[in-house]
């Protein structure tokens, strides 16, 4: 088998074995790239000359008898809204394009102190606002599954990236499904962690009390290795919680009998396909055959999560992107008469559709005589749903539901109807608003061969739970080995 | 439609936004859908409910206030559009 189709925890066992170097691994990934990114597009930037030098680095630094850290020499990549430094990071943005951030994200510090190989950045909708990431403002991101189709989003680049083989995992970052969304509709792995988990610190914000960053992997093992990674209290940011995070690979064990599965019945109704509500039931009813129970249950507020959702979202967006005003950094118009207008200007080049859209919809939602009826509301509806949860778990140890409504859509296919395109995360931005830890792992393909997720929603800092639930099914199921190229 | 282009108008100059008329319309279709949407909130009883802004249970997040290493200048101003004399340089505002 090519090196680069293996997991990241095959690889890394192959590289502390010495049967590979590091910088093998890199060339097979890069010249894989060189094969496919062509017609993916997942990059928004690489370097490989860069990727070598540090694969070298970690070759010498085995050869002078070290042991190599878990995820050491694995070429990876980070989704574009995640500050590198020395490296432009763009959020897929004209406003961000030529900004060059002066420090490392601390998961970017994380994954480097463990040595991995950052490849590149990955393509995103920009300012992580969308589900298709066809609004970058750079390129399009192509479903690896079938390149007439959207990969998701908005990290559509690291989870087409991950599908297509062309990293061992990638970070994204999630508002309101914008890793388990696209991972469900590549046929990947992707976590959202309990927000607090995992830091912050250098994510360019949209919208704060939401946004976590996650990983974005080949499979659950995976997963819980990038997770010990990344997770843990961070000075830097004062919404990280300090408390003392397990190791997340003890967790996987191939056992769900006594597990209690709730299963609320909101989230297979109106607007979810058939094929996919089929395949996430047949997935639950295994669940039981290997000795889990389950019971259908109500989350009464679900319905109304989207709406809140987008209203809270865009009301912390259109605060957090009043930074980009053309004085300390990003885009400035060229020509303009007073300050005033140099900001006018300068936003309005710099932002694409629909940043000015979310940036109008908040700032309207927070607006005198409108900010009671939208925005205060909406948080109010947030304890609603938040207390819907706090009872499910009163009874259940995780909940089971489908990632997305649908598998991947047409390019260009809901880009001219927001409505629609919002609708795309409705089984997502519950978990978001909650603040709660959830996976998608892939539980089958529909009938145009399309990959479909199963999402599993965990308690706060339950994450172990989801990850066993999580394992069982994949030790149990051939899904995760199923890949885009061999369709 | 529950936002006319005139609205539209008056919510982009709150966002320090300006935009074509072709914009604007696009804008007050698309907000008036959102909207609506969203109108169904308002069908809910939430008189009694507290809102929530945050889900951790934070206070003020408090630390020493220690003198730590912080980037140069010449750093942090190197992604700015204009610099002079070591500033941000914007244009004049005071006549």
């Amino acid at each position: 088998m090519e090196l680069y189709r293996l997991t990241a925890h095959e690889a890394y066992e192959k590289l502390k074995k010495r049967e590979v170097s590091a910088r093998e691994l890199a060339q097979s990934v890069i010249k894989h790239i060189e094969d496919v990114e062509q017609s993916i597009g997942a990059y928004i930037h690489l370097d490989f000359d860069a990727a070598l030098k540090q694969a070298d680095d970690v070759d010498r630094h085995i050869d002078e008898g070290h042991e190599v850290p878990l995820l050491g020499g694995l070429p990876i990549a980070i989704k574009d809204n995640m500050c590198t430094e020395g490296i432009a990071t763009t959020c897929a943005s004209r406003m961000l394009a030529d900004f060059v951030p002066p420090y490392d994200a601390t998961v970017v510090r994380r994954l480097k102190e463990r040595q991995a190989v950052v490849l590149g950045k990955l393509n995103m909708d920009e300012f992580a606002m969308g589900s298709s990431t066809e609004t970058s403002a750079f390129k399009k991101t192509k479903n690896p599954w079938d390149t007439d189709r959207v990969p998701g989003g908005s990290s559509g680049g690291s989870a087409a990236a991950v599908a297509a083989d062309e990293a061992f995992f990638t970070l994204g970052s999630d508002t309101g499904g914008s890793i388990r969304q696209p991972a469900s509709l590549c046929g990947v792995v992707g976590m959202k962690p309990t927000y607090g988990a995992v830091s912050r610190y250098g994510l360019v914000a949209f919208a704060s009390s939401l946004d976590q960053i996650g990983p974005l992997t080949k499979d659950v093992k995976d997963c819980a290795m990038v997770l010990n990674a990344i997770v843990g209290h961070d000075p830097y940011d004062a919404t990280s919680v300090s408390r003392s995070y397990p190791d997340y690979t003890s967790a996987l064990i191939d056992d769900v009998k006594g597990i209690k599965i709730g299963v609320p019945k909101e989230f297979f109704g109106q607007g979810i396909n058939e094929e996919v509500k089929s395949a996430v039931t047949k997935a639950i009813e295994l669940f039981k055959e290997m000795g889990a129970d389950y019971e259908e249950t109500s989350l009464p507020y679900t319905d109304h999560a989207l709406s809140a959702y987008y209203l809270i979202a865009s009301a912390e967006a259109s605060s957090n992107l009043g930074r980009y005003d053309g004085v300390k950094y990003g885009y400035r118009a060229a020509q303009y008469d007073d300050m005033i207008d140099m900001y006018k200007k300068t936003r309005s080049e710099g932002f694409g559709s629909e940043v000015k859209r979310r940036i109008m919809l908040g700032t309207y939602a927070l607006s005198s005589g409108y900010y009671d009826a939208y925005y205060l509301k909406a948080l109010k509806v947030r304890t609603l749903i938040t207390r819907d949860f706090q009872r499910a778990f009163e009874k259940y140890d995780v909940l089971v539901v489908p990632t997305s409504p649908t598998t991947a859509f047409k390019i260009g296919e809901r880009l001219d109807n927001p409505m629609e395109m919002y609708l795309s995360d409705v089984c997502t931005v519950p978990v978001n608003i909650a603040g709660l830890p959830a996976i998608s792992i892939p539980c089958g393909l529909d009938g145009r061969g399309l990959p479909i997720g199963l999402q599993i929603i965990g308690k706060a800092f339950d994450e172990e739970t989801i990850l066993r639930v999580a394992y069982a099914f994949e030790s149990n199921t051939p899904y995760h080995n199923q890949k885009p190229s061999e369709r | 439609m529950r936002i006319k282009p005139e609205e539209v108008d008056y919510i982009a100059a709150l966002s320090r936004l300006v935009l074509s008329d072709q914009e604007k319309n696009m804008y007050a279709r698309h907000l008036s859908e959102i909207l609506e949407h969203a109108e169904r909130l308002s069908e809910l009883d939430t008189d009694d409910v507290e809102p929530t802004a945050h889900v951790l249970p934070l206070k003020n997040v408090f630390r020493d206030d220690q003198v730590k290493p912080s980037l140069e200048r010449d750093i942090l101003l190197s992604n700015a559009p204009e610099v002079e004399n070591g500033c941000f340089k914007v244009p004049r505002i005071v006549e």
